[in-house]
């Protein structure tokens, strides 16, 4: 395998509602400053990938859209994916696998609040059985944390520590949307949303946009004072019906996990994409995560949930731990579809 | 047996807030004063119309404001013979590209107050604005374009624009 690292990482602030600026005027500044930070040149740039979904702007081709903010003259080699930016990493890791071209833009575009996020998210679902009733994200998730307490040892507890901990991690994360200081009693005390879930234990709706350049070996190297090496990197699916699965597990996170030798050696620090808090627990187990390794300390996807963009910012938060020599070790998850169907795991690692 | 079921209605129908964005509000509030801005780019100085906030061709920022003029040149057209079901422009009508002066980007809008067969290549033509009284931020306050009796553009002066 030829060596690949991510060596730059650019986010913008999660907000509820990005009023006045649309997709690609958050955009820009976000991709200028990943490729200013990796000290590659722009038409150095080897490959141009984007993660995002039409259903979130309501306008088809908004990716293409989207090219205004990269300079795509003279033509430029590009592709997009219909998924979270963190798979748009992942085809750009494969395709420096090739070995003709040094180094790759990744950007993913997430702003949530244009439509109702609850209804654009139903129409993932299976057309003929599930999307007809219009379960929204909360609901089926709802389903399925009721399915782990009930399996499981975890209690409502458990995901209110979940949450306590995110939004307090979150409080020195700049970019977070929601940060705050509760006590797990306080968050209990609160009524519920959808039972078991209470406000605390879902994400928020947010507005935001990442990027990140990849460069590999000696070019990596030489821009890079601490390259995040990609060790290791998987994806794996689950059936998109959620009736014909155990909900209270994740078994393509577990192997995809396995693929990307999450357990070979100690992790420093994990982010982890689990938008709602007791999906945090089910992935901890999944991944084989231990008390050892610092989970989330961006404060994760309870802190901001840029959908399309919160999985690569994941992969980013990681990476920058490492970049800026916090971290060894660190793994990185990402997850799309309903209820943890979808999921990605990366390892990186620091020299 | 009952009968096999062929097929389910499903309606969808998705409602969205539209973000115009920073650059695009200028452009329409722009014509609520009956001007046309477009934005130049600072590397390579083209004019978009409408701006876009960027140069899609350097990938930087563009965002100085340039006030185009309301006159420019056909650069392509086409005759349309199906009626519109939201335009009240009876058929056949033509849509053409037009090349305001000044701009680098040629807009897409109505040719009328001309016979259809005199609607060629390199006609100058000119905005016509609803009454003072009626604009909005909208493309809509332009009505048309129509000629303009200046001589006709030469082909060079337009032709990487096409
Ligand atoms: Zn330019």
């Amino acid at each position: 395998m030829r060596e690949v690292a991510i060596v730059s990482f650019a986010q913008a602030p999660s907000v509820r509602r990005e009023t006045e600026r649309n997709e690609v005027e958050m955009l820009t500044p976000v991709i200028a400053e990943a490729i200013e930070r990796s000290a590659i040149s722009r038409k150095e740039i080897g490959f141009t990938i984007s993660g995002s979904s039409d259903y979130l702007a309501g306008q088809p081709f908004s990716f293409v859209t989207a090219l205004d903010a990269v300079g795509a003259w003279p033509p430029i080699r590009e592709s997009h994916v219909e998924m979270d930016g963190a798979w748009a990493l992942y085809e750009a890791w494969v395709r420096l696998q090739i070995g003709d071209v040094d180094s790759a833009l990744v950007y993913a575009f997430g702003k949530s609040s244009p439509g109702d996020l609850g209804e654009v998210l139903a129409l993932q679902l299976d057309p003929y059985y599930l999307a007809p009733l219009w379960p929204d994200p909360v609901s089926l998730a709802a389903l399925q944390a009721r399915a782990l307490l009930e399996s499981t040892g975890y209690t409502e507890r458990d995901m209110a520590e979940v949450a306590a901990r995110s939004r307090r991690d979150a409080q020195s994360n700049p970019n977070a949307q929601v940060a705050s200081d509760f006590s797990v009693d306080d968050l209990l005390a609160e009524p519920y949303l959808v039972s078991p879930l209470r406000k605390h234990d879902c994400p928020p709706v947010s507005d935001s946009a990442a990027a990140v350049v990849l460069a590999a070996g000696d070019l990596a190297r030489r821009v890079c004072e601490r390259p995040a090496w990609v060790r290791g990197i998987d994806h794996r699916i689950d059936p998109h019906y959620p009736g014909v699965r155990n909900l209270a597990e994740s078994p393509s996170a577990a192997l995809a996990a396995r693929e990307a030798g999450v357990g070979d050696a100690p992790v420093d620090v994990a982010e982890v994409h689990a938008p709602f808090s007791h999906q945090e627990l089910i992935l901890r187990d999944a991944l084989g995560l231990d008390g050892r390794t610092a989970i989330n300390p961006s404060g994760g996807a309870l802190a901001a949930n840029p959908v399309m963009a919160a999985g690569l910012i994941r992969i980013g938060e990681a990476a920058r731990r490492i970049m800026e020599g916090n971290a060894r070790r660190a793994v990185a998850h990402a997850t799309s579809g309903p209820c943890l169907q979808q999921n990605l795991v990366c390892v990186l690692e620091g020299d | 047996m009952s009968e096999p079921v062929t097929s389910i209605r499903r309606p969808v129908r998705l409602e969205y807030d539209f973000t115009a964005g920073r650059a695009m509000s200028r452009f329409l509030l722009g014509l609520a004063e009956g001007r046309i801005l477009g934005q130049g780019c600072p590397e390579c100085a083209r004019v978009y119309l409408p701006p876009r906030g960027t140069c899609p061709t350097c990938g930087v920022p563009a965002e100085e404001e340039v006030e185009v003029s309301p006159r420019g040149t056909v650069t392509t057209f086409c005759v349309v013979n199906i009626p519109s079901q939201v335009l009240v422009v009876p058929v056949p009508y033509v849509c053409a590209n037009i090349l305001l002066d000044g701009a680098d980007v040629p807009i897409f809008h109505l040719i009328q107050e001309c016979p259809i067969e005199e609607v060629r290549m390199g006609l100058r033509v000119e905005a016509v604005w609803v009454p003072a009284g009626e604009l909005k931020a909208t493309f809509e306050s332009i009505r048309h374009f129509r000629p303009s009796d200046e001589p006709d553009a030469a082909y060079d002066s337009y032709r990487e624009h096409l």
